[in-house]
This record gives C-alpha cells, sequence and structure tokens, in this order.
C-alpha cells in the first residue's frame, strides 16, 4: 500500500478520480437541491416560459415593444441594448483614446500634461461610481424650457439630451447602418486578403472607395427623405409646449452610461496607444528620416502601421472588457442584458434558465469580439512575424 | 517572439537645455505648436477663477451653514463635515468608529508593509496579512476581549469595501496558484476542469458572477450552507479573483526556463516542494506588476458589490447626499469618494511602475 501510494503514476490517477468524482458528487447534489427546492416554490423548470407574455415594460428600446409581448421578444432586446450601448462606447472610446494616448507623447507640455491630467483622474476612479455621478449630472440638468444649450441645436434637459439628426426615417436609419457595416467588411477583406491579390494591391485606394460609397448612400436616402424636397435635411429639435420636438433624444440613463464608459476606457486605450507607440524603435524612424521621409509620411507609413501591431491585441482585451461593463448600466437603470434578466428572473422565477441564457449571450459576444480583433491582428501581422497561438 | 531580434542602441545623449531653449523646446516649438500652447493657457486662465471660486472661495464648509447650500453658489463641503462617518464607517454604532477606523488603518498598515521586499517571502507575508485580518476582523466584529458585537450588517461604508477587497485578496491567491498549477498540470483530467473554470469565469461580467452567488446559490444549496450574503459574494468574487490571478501567475510560470525543472527534477525534490521552491518563487517575480495591476482592478471593482445590494462606500456616499438637507451637494461627495478611490489606487500603480523599472535594471 505504502509503496503504491509513493508511485507518481498511481498518485496522479488517484488525484484525477478524486477531483472528477468531487466535481461530479457536487454538480449532482446541485441538481437534485435544485429540483426539490423548484418542486417546493412550485415552478416548472424549462424554457416554455420564453413564449409568454412578459406583463411589464422597459424603458429603452429601439424595437416595437409592448407588456404583451413575450419573454425571448424582451431578452432579444436586452443584447441589442446591449450592443447598441457596448459597439457606440467602443466606438467613441477609441478615437477619443487615441487622441489622448497621442496626446500624452507630445513635445507640447500643456498637452502632455493635461492629457496625463485626464488619464490618471479617470483610470484611478471606479466605473460605476463616475456612472452614479453622470447620472446625477444629468438627472440635475434644468427641465426642458430651461434647457442648457450648445450652439443652438444640442439641448441638454433632464428629460435627455436632443441633438440634430437627419431627416430620414428608421428604415433609412437601417439602410444607412448596413452600408456603415458593409463598408467596414470591404476595408477588413482588403487588409486581409494575402499580398498578391487584386483586392489586396489597391488596397490603399479601399477607405476612399468606402467612403464614396457611404457619401452615395447617404445623399441618395437624403433625397428620398419622407417630406420630399421641401423637408430640411436636418431635423432640428425645438421647444414646444413642456418638452422638446423632433431631433434625437438620448435617454438620461443612455447618456450617463456611456459619458462613464466612454471616458473610462478612454483613458485606458490612451495608455494602449501610448505603449504602441512607445514601443516603435527608435532605428525604425531614424531610418525613414535618413531615407528622406517627411514628419507626416513617417507618421503614416511608418510609426502608425508598426504601432498598430502592439496595439491591437490589448485594445481587443479592453473591447471585451468594456462590453462587459456595460452590465453597470443596471445600476441607474439602462435596460441592457443584464438589467433585462435581473428583472425577468424577478416577475417569472425562472432563475436558472434565464441566468444561463444571458451567460450564453455574453459567451456569445465575447467570443464574437474576441475572434474579429484576432483576425485583424492575423491580417495586420508582418510577414513572417506572425504569433503561433 | 522576433521583437527581441533587433537590438536597441543606447540613447543619444541629452542636450543640455537652458530655461528659454526650453520654454522653445516644449512649449514654442513651431506654429501649431504655439497655437495649442497659447489655447490651452487661455483655457486654464479661463477655467482656473472659476474652479478655485467655486471649491475654495465661495464654499461652505461648516455643517451648521447647510442652509447655504442650495446647489447655486460654490461647493458644499459642509455634506462631508456632516456624514463623513456615514461614508467611511456606514452605520457602525457611533461609540465604536474607533475600532472600525483602527481596523481599516491595520489594513492600510499591512498593505503598506507587503510593499517591502523585506516582506516578500512565503511565510511573512501569509503571517501579515493573516495577522492584519484577524485584528481587522476582532476589531469590527467584536464578541470577544470585552467587545462588544456588532453584526456584519452593521457594516458598511469604506471599512465593508476594505473587508471585501481583503478577503477578496487573502481567499483568491491561494485559489489562483492551485487553479494556474491545475491548468499546467500534467494530468488531463484537472488541466480540463480548471482551464474550463478558468476561461469560462474570465469570459463573464464580474456582476454576473456575483449575481449568480446571490441568486442560485441559495437554491442549489441545502439551506444549513448558504451563509450569509455577504460571504457568498465574497466567496464568489475571490473565485473571480483568483481565475484572472491564475492567468498571471501562468504567465510567470511559463517565463521560468525549463532547465529549471529539470535540475529541481533530477535533485530529486517531489512535485510540491519544486513548486513551492523552485517554481513559484520565480513565477511571482515575473509576475509581480501584473499581480499589482490586478490588485488595482479589484480594488476598484470592489465598488460593483452596490447592486447586488451591500452597503459599500458608494452606497453609503449616495446615502449621505440622500436627505433633502444635502439633496444638491452630490458633486461634493462623489468628488470626496473619488478622491478616497484615488488615492489608494493611484499609489498602489505607482508602486507597480516603480517595481517595473526596479525589475528591468539588469535585463535591457
Amino acid at each position: 500500500m505504502n509503496s503504491l501510494l509513493q508511485n507518481e503514476k498511481f498518485r496522479g490517477h488517484a488525484l484525477q478520480a478524486i477531483a472528477l468524482v468531487l466535481v461530479l458528487g457536487v454538480v449532482i447534489s446541485f441538481v437534485v437541491t435544485a429540483q426539490a427546492n423548484l418542486a417546493a416554490r412550485g415552478i416548472t423548470s424549462g424554457f416554455s416560459f420564453l413564449d409568454r407574455a412578459t406583463g411589464w415594460d422597459i424603458s429603452f428600446s429601439v424595437l416595437e415593444y409592448t407588456i404583451n409581448d413575450p419573454y425571448w421578444w424582451v431578452i432579444l432586446i436586452g443584447v441589442l441594448n446591449t450592443f447598441i450601448l457596448g459597439i457606440s462606447c467602443i466606438v467613441i472610446a477609441t478615437v477619443l483614446g487615441t487622441v489622448i494616448g497621442i496626446a500624452r507623447l507630445s513635445r507640447n507640455l500643456v498637452l502632455e500634461t493635461a492629457s496625463t491630467v485626464y488619464v490618471e483622474t479617470f483610470r484611478n476612479v471606479p466605473l460605476i461610481l463616475q456612472g452614479f455621478f453622470w447620472y446625477a449630472v444629468v438627472t440635475h440638468f434644468p427641465p426642458p424650457r430651461r434647457a442648457h444649450e450648445i450652439a443652438d441645436s444640442v439641448f441638454l434637459t433632464s428629460r435627455g439630451l436632443y441633438v440634430p439628426t437627419l431627416n430620414i426615417s428608421g428604415e433609412a436609419f437601417a439602410m444607412l447602418f448596413a452600408a456603415i457595416m458593409l463598408a467596414a467588411l470591404l476595408l477588413f477583406l482588403a487588409y486581409r486578403q494575402p499580398f498578391g491579390t487584386a483586392i489586396h494591391r489597391h488596397r490603399e485606394k479601399t477607405p476612399w472607395i468606402a467612403l464614396a460609397f457611404l457619401v452615395a448612400v447617404t445623399a441618395l436616402l437624403l433625397i428620398s427623405r419622407e417630406g420630399g424636397a421641401d423637408s430640411p435635411v436636418i431635423d432640428m429639435p425645438y421647444l414646444k409646449g413642456l418638452n422638446f420636438r423632433g431631433g434625437f433624444r438620448v435617454s438620461p440613463e443612455f447618456a450617463a452610461i456611456a459619458a462613464a464608459i466612454v471616458i473610462f476606457g478612454s483613458a485606458y486605450i490612451a495608455e494602449i496607444v501610448r505603449g504602441g507607440f512607445l514601443s516603435v524603435p527608435n532605428g525604425q524612424i531614424e531610418a525613414a528620416r535618413s531615407l528622406g521621409l517627411k514628419p507626416w509620411p513617417i507618421y503614416w507609413k511608418v510609426r502608425i502601421p508598426l504601432a498598430l501591431r502592439t496595439i491591437i491585441p490589448p485594445l481587443g482585451n479592453q473591447y471585451v472588457f468594456l462590453m462587459k461593463s456595460t452590465t453597470i448600466g443596471i445600476a441607474i437603470g439602462y435596460n441592457d442584458l443584464f438589467m433585462i434578466t435581473s428583472t425577468s428572473i424577478n416577475q417569472s422565477g425562472q432563475t436558472i434558465e434565464l441566468l444561463f441564457i444571458m451567460m450564453m449571450c455574453f459567451l456569445f459576444i465575447n467570443y464574437s469580439i474576441s475572434t474579429v480583433m484576432n483576425g485583424i491582428n492575423r491580417a495586420m501581422a508582418l510577414k513572417g512575424h506572425e504569433t503561433k497561438t | 517572439m522576433s521583437a527581441d531580434t533587433t537590438t536597441s542602441l543606447p540613447p543619444p545623449p541629452v542636450e543640455r537645455l537652458g530655461l528659454i531653449g526650453w520654454i522653445r523646446a516644449r512649449l514654442l516649438s513651431g506654429w501649431s505648436d504655439s497655437i495649442v500652447t497659447v489655447v490651452g493657457l487661455a483655457m486654464l486662465m479661463y477655467l482656473l477663477p472659476d474652479v478655485a471660486e467655486w471649491g475654495i472661495f465661495d464654499a461652505i464648509w461648516d455643517k451648521q451653514d447647510k442652509a447655504l447650500c442650495t446647489g447655486e453658489g460654490g461647493a458644499c463641503w459642509a455634506v462631508i463635515h456632516a456624514r463623513f462617518r456615514l461614508i467611511l464607517f456606514g452605520l457602525f454604532p457611533y461609540e465604536e468608529l474607533w475600532r472600525s477606523a483602527l481596523g481599516v488603518t491595520t489594513i492600510v498598515v499591512v498593505a503598506i508593509l507587503s510593499c517591502i521586499p523585506a516582506f516578500w517571502t512565503p511565510r511573512r507575508i501569509a503571517a501579515t496579512w493573516g495577522i492584519g485580518f484577524a485584528i481587522f476582523y476582532i476589531l469590527m466584529r467584536g464578541g470577544m476581549f470585552g467587545l462588544s458585537e456588532v453584526t456584519t450588517e452593521q457594516w458598511g461604508g469604506l471599512s465593508l469595501t476594505v473587508f471585501i477587497f481583503a478577503s477578496v485578496a487573502i481567499i483568491g491567491m491561494p485559489l489562483s496558484i492551485l487553479l494556474a498549477l491545475g491548468r499546467r498540470s500534467e494530468l488531463p483530467v484537472i488541466r480540463l476542469l480548471s482551464s474550463l473554470a478558468i476561461d469560462f469565469t474570465r469570459s463573464m461580467p464580474l456582476l454576473t458572477i456575483l449575481f449568480t452567488a446571490a441568486l442560485i446559490v441559495p437554491f442549489v444549496l441545502p439551506s444549513w450552507l448558504q451563509g450569509d450574503k455577504l460571504y457568498r459574494i465574497i466567496g464568489a468574487f475571490a473565485f473571480f479573483f483568483a481565475c484572472y490571478q491564475a492567468e498571471i501567475i501562468r504567465g510567470g510560470l511559463q517565463a521560468i526556463p525549463n532547465g529549471q525543472f529539470d535540475a529541481a527534477k533530477s535533485m530529486g525534490l517531489g512535485y510540491w516542494r519544486r513548486v513551492w521552491l523552485i517554481l513559484l518563487p520565480q513565477a511571482f517575480r515575473n509576475a509581480l506588476p501584473p499581480t499589482i495591476n490586478q490588485f488595482v482592478i479589484t480594488f476598484k471593482e470592489t465598488s460593483i458589490v452596490i447592486i447586488i445590494g451591500l452597503f459599500e462606500i458608494l452606497a453609503s456616499a449616495n446615502a449621505a447626499y440622500g436627505t433633502a438637507d444635502w439633496a444638491n451637494a452630490y458633486v461634493e461627495v462623489y468628488i470626496f469618494v473619488a478622491l478616497i478611490y484615488f488615492v489608494f489606487v493611484f499609489s498602489l500603480s505607482r508602486y507597480g511602475a516603480f517595481l517595473e523599472r526596479r525589475m528591468r535594471v539588469g535585463h535591457d
């Protein structure tokens, strides 16, 4: 017996067997207790509740929703809301973060100090605190009649932010969105294709082709707008009675949570961008200079492409993090997937099923972001420098 | 990785500039640069007087003057004067506040001590945190040594935040070592189980994990095993922390040359002694900067438990301006709490950056 215990191989097998039995035991006891508890509370498990009408309303949805709609529809709206918030935060935070990250590298003392203060302030304070702060700020805005206005076109009120928008219908916006996606796909394909293929050889031109395509679609949609040629191109918000009409209303919850995530995220992205630029070896820049390149071509053709290769992997992680952080929207009442799941649990009692659905959705969201980012990373990698995964 | 193949040359000698040269280089090096400088300074001159007037000159400092806090004039720092006990210690009994304050100080001292390299042996660090945490818990909980008992429902504010953070670190650290070893184990079942746990947890938002602990556990555990909600959440948080920290330690382990492991094996050391004496000390040395970063992130993320309904510092801050008297003083309260977080987080991350520089010496 003793010699058996000293045998490393036997110990390995025994350890694994114990671990397996332990895990299985825990799982089985979980299932048994859960079934007993569910039976005691009179809850039937299974996914049939998804077809039942919810009977409660939600505050934010881009799709049609009434209290008679079923659970699967409200969960879909939750996923969509998470995507809308997450994607818009990621896009804005990336632009802002890039600008600030580059400003931190500036030789100019004013720019460097300002961007450093920004990064250190917003990175070192919890995201949820910033969310609460912005929500308090937004809800303390004056009522519409005494709204703060910016350049006579953006109005900040306690009922939300009113901004001008293009005078086109919802379907037209959907088409515009599809066009943007198509343009992005075109760019992605151009950079992804191996060297030598036709689409890759023209990749210098693809950004311009994509841009021209977008402009054409926008122009077409504007020409065929609902009110005909007489109606204005831009739909401005205006005060009528006690509230604003026209324009696009951003709800206070969305504005607050988006402000928090964008500011927090851009501080992190700025650091990633800065790190990327710092990682470009000085020799590369000196070599470019000695070849007679001017500062801008050095920036565009040497520094940015080299920095991007360091930036993209941590940027992908940051995107996943930002997507996950939309869940704190529940703290101030934004209807994201998490909040809708939590309300559904309260209303229907189907705790385990709903948590399972939510977790699967998050797995899917994170998996798609990392797939896209890995694809970009592979497409960007220098020939012969790809890291094996 | 092929990035290491480019040899780095020593930087060119620093040009010596006088004051005027420095101003020209950093503020006025070209026309675009000069415009940025002028615009930036103009904005500063424009904003600074307003901010100073609001924050200092027109501010209301004494809680007796709370009638002046209308939200119109200057900052109402009086709210901090009136409510700092609530923000820092929650609903802890008034006569016993010194215990809560002393407890938080103990943990801060322990955290500072563990930044000193002399404490970086497994025994010393475990002893420091063990003793410090025990003192904190006895002071907070009471019920022994003549201290009156204070139940966890009365804990709150900064002291609850510190309690959650310290417990998560103390439970999560050993767990993360086990998970990291499990993921690198030669035993397939152990490796698979650890990988599954780590990858699944890491792709979930922290909030869903905490939510599951708060909601599912009452379903699947017999009632005598459920425990207080606070402890369930700490357990789940510690597991979440461990999954992230395990990947950091794994990174540290992977950076150790194989020869170290082979040498230890050839000297006849068993698995645990190889791990304890050879692998972990080196892994932790490699993984120190990201570990500190992980602590920073975890400290900030403790604020999420407010959503599950625990009365930590953010919840007590919301309560501090929640009465009609102070309803306009929300900016001041949030600035105060943000400052508390900032002091902890900024000093820890500066320390991390310092360590990183120190460790790079001799590598470049």
